[in-house]
């Protein structure tokens, strides 16, 4: 017995207002004794990009794995507080996870096409949901290269192995592969740090032009990518016992240009992490 | 000037001293260690040599037509006739039940271990099923006498319970632990990322198993069925007390049998050294020698391109 997500209605999306995709309230999360984030609280917009940066090992990628339920595959994690996707509380244990995470794709740190041809890669999702007809499945293929701006460089090498294209190319094959089970949530675990800069360019003009249609959230290191692709930015720290907690959150402009807390002007201008 | 050169000099002498000792363990431990590997290929070429000096004379009386697909295997009649299709057949019978009961029992044992199990019960249930693989045929051999035989002679309703079907169940008992160990390791070293890409896009464990695991892991899984099979053909034992000892070309896995290396374990002692029946049994040993290696070498082909699979 599962309950079903809300699915909202996506006529009734407003473009030009966001409305509240992602909410965290008051969120502990624990690895088994360790605790790795302190009583978050923030709602994330809906078709935008919010940027999470702060130093290494604050819990940026905990927080961002809280919203797809990925830290559930660590063994010994205890998640208190409420999270939710569109109001529907995704703790609950009836929530199907599966369906969730169909929902809420993610693109990770290190692209890991599967070694599996470009074609099946993109497939994998839409096959693991049910669609079984070739035509259909060469249609969303397409589709979800173009979409990802891959199509032009991989059309003749559909069948060749994902492993074999370059970096930049793999890391847009992974946001087609998440692109194709049609999610309304990407998250990105900082998914331009293994690639150069040309590579992170694209993924960046790329993560642009998805944010028309889909919410992301960005976790990253790189303080100017940050500023220069998101509208909204969580700025995360350490406490002194480790616990990750969120210091400041707010439109990307005025989070860098005049950060209410000294914490974040410290670390925005360099002076530490 | 006199005095540098002689200070020279006696450095020289030192260093080539000290050079030439070092050399020598060196040369000492190199010489062992060469004859240790020698050694081995030595004991093997050996045994290729005994198998086919005292195997291919047979050839000369039984030609190999006969031999191979001659059904009767009459040692001490006169004149004797040596057709081994009957323990071909059973051979065949047996390793192919019990890979077929092995292989899915196995892998499915390996996906629990890696992917299922929390990690404490995996740490504690492979060792478990590695001490299986240490439990000596003969006992296998009891146990498939004294327990499974009548069991599966009331099943099928048979005459004797001791029969290929009772054999082959006993060596996928045996051929289990391997197959679950090298699967698990093979699976286990399937990259974190493929597996977390899965599930993040939506897939259930059943479907992360089934779609990425077991396919990145299936050079090492194939690896791990033919050194079960290889385990299956060659295991003696087991199979001479329970699979029945019949010699007819048996028809069905229910069939008492008698397998390549039962015909040798329970014909050598009677046969005369240097004997037809003793040359027939050498050629039998030398066709199961044949068949092992051919299925080694497999298995080692395949496990190299598991591990170059994974070298990026």
């Amino acid at each position: 017995m599962n309950i079903k997500l809300n699915v909202p209605d996506i006529s009734a999306r407003p473009t030009d207002k966001c409305v509240t995709k992602l909410k965290a309230e008051r969120v502990n999360l624990y690895y088994g004794s360790f605790q790795c984030l302190r009583n978050i609280t923030l709602d994330i917009p809906s078709c935008s990009i919010t940027a999470i940066i702060g130093p290494s090992g604050c819990g940026k990628s905990s927080l961002l794995r809280l919203f797809n339920r990925m830290n559930d595959l660590i063994h010994g994690v205890r998640v208190e507080g409420n999270v939710e996707l569109d109001g529907t509380p995704i703790y609950d244990p009836k929530i199907d996870v599966a369906e969730l995470r169909k929902r809420v794709g993610m693109v990770f740190q290190k692209p890991n096409p599967f070694p599996m041809s470009v074609f099946e890669n993109v497939a994998y999702g839409p096959k693991r949901h049910g669609i079984k007809s070739r035509g259909e499945l060469e249609e969303i293929v397409e589709k979800s290269l173009r979409h990802a701006a891959l199509w032009d460089e991989v059309k003749d090498k559909l069948s060749q192995s994902g492993l074999s294209i370059s970096g930049g190319q793999q890391q847009r094959l992974c946001i087609a592969r998440v692109l194709a089970v049609e999610p309304e949530v990407i998250l990105m675990d900082e998914p331009c740090s293994a690639l150069d800069p040309v590579a992170t360019l694209k993924i960046e003009d790329l993560m642009r032009s998805l944010a028309e249609d889909y919410t992301i959230i960005i976790v990253t290191h790189n303080m100017q990518q940050a500023a220069r692709v998101s509208d909204t930015a969580a700025f995360m720290m350490m406490e002194p016992d480790r616990a990750g907690v969120l210091v400041e959150y707010g439109p990307t402009a005025q989070l860098f240009t005049n950060p209410k807390d000294k914490r974040t002007e410290d670390y925005i201008t360099g002076r530490f992490g | 000037m006199l005095q540098q050169d002689i200070a020279q000099a006696a450095a020289k002498v030192t260093n080539k001293g000290l050079r030439r000792r070092l050399r020598l363990g060196e040369r000492v431990i190199e010489g062992w260690i060469f004859l240790a590997g020698m050694l081995a290929i030595v004991v093997l070429l050996g045994i290729i040599f005994i198998l086919l000096k005292e195997g291919l004379p047979i050839f000369a009386n039984t030609p190999p037509w006969e031999f191979f697909f001659g059904t009767h295997w009459y040692p001490v009649s006169d004149p004797p006739t040596f057709g081994i299709a009957a323990f071909f057949v059973s051979t065949l019978w047996v390793t192919l039940i019990s890979t077929a009961v092995a292989v899915p029992l196995g892998v499915a044992c390996a996906a629990y271990l890696s992917e299922v199990a929390p990690s404490k019960v995996s740490e504690t249930i492979k060792p478990i099923i590695e001490i299986l693989a240490g439990i000596p045929s003969v006992m296998m051999g009891f146990i498939g006498l004294a327990l499974l035989s009548p069991f599966v002679q009331s099943l099928f309703h048979l005459n004797t319970g001791l029969c290929g079907l009772t054999a082959a169940i006993m060596l996928s008992m045996m051929s289990l632990p391997i197959i679950v160990s090298v699967s698990e390791d093979a699976m286990h070293a399937v990259p974190k990322e493929f597996k977390e890409a899965s599930y993040a896009l939506g897939a259930t464990k059943w479907e992360t198993i089934w779609h990425v695991c077991i396919p990145s892991a299936l050079s090492g899984i194939t690896a791990a069925i033919m050194l079960g099979v290889g385990r299956a053909i060659g295991e003696t034992m087991t199979v001479l007390m329970v699979a029945g000892g019949a010699l007819a070309v048996p028809a069905s896995p229910t069939d008492p049998m008698t397998t390549m290396t039962s015909a040798i374990a329970s014909g050598i002692g009677n046969a005369v050294r240097g004997g037809l029946q003793y040359q027939a049994l050498f050629a039998v040993g030398l066709i199961l020698f044949i068949l092992t290696l051919a299925v080694n070498i497999i298995a080692e082909r395949v496990l190299e391109r598991q591990k170059r699979k994974f070298a990026r």
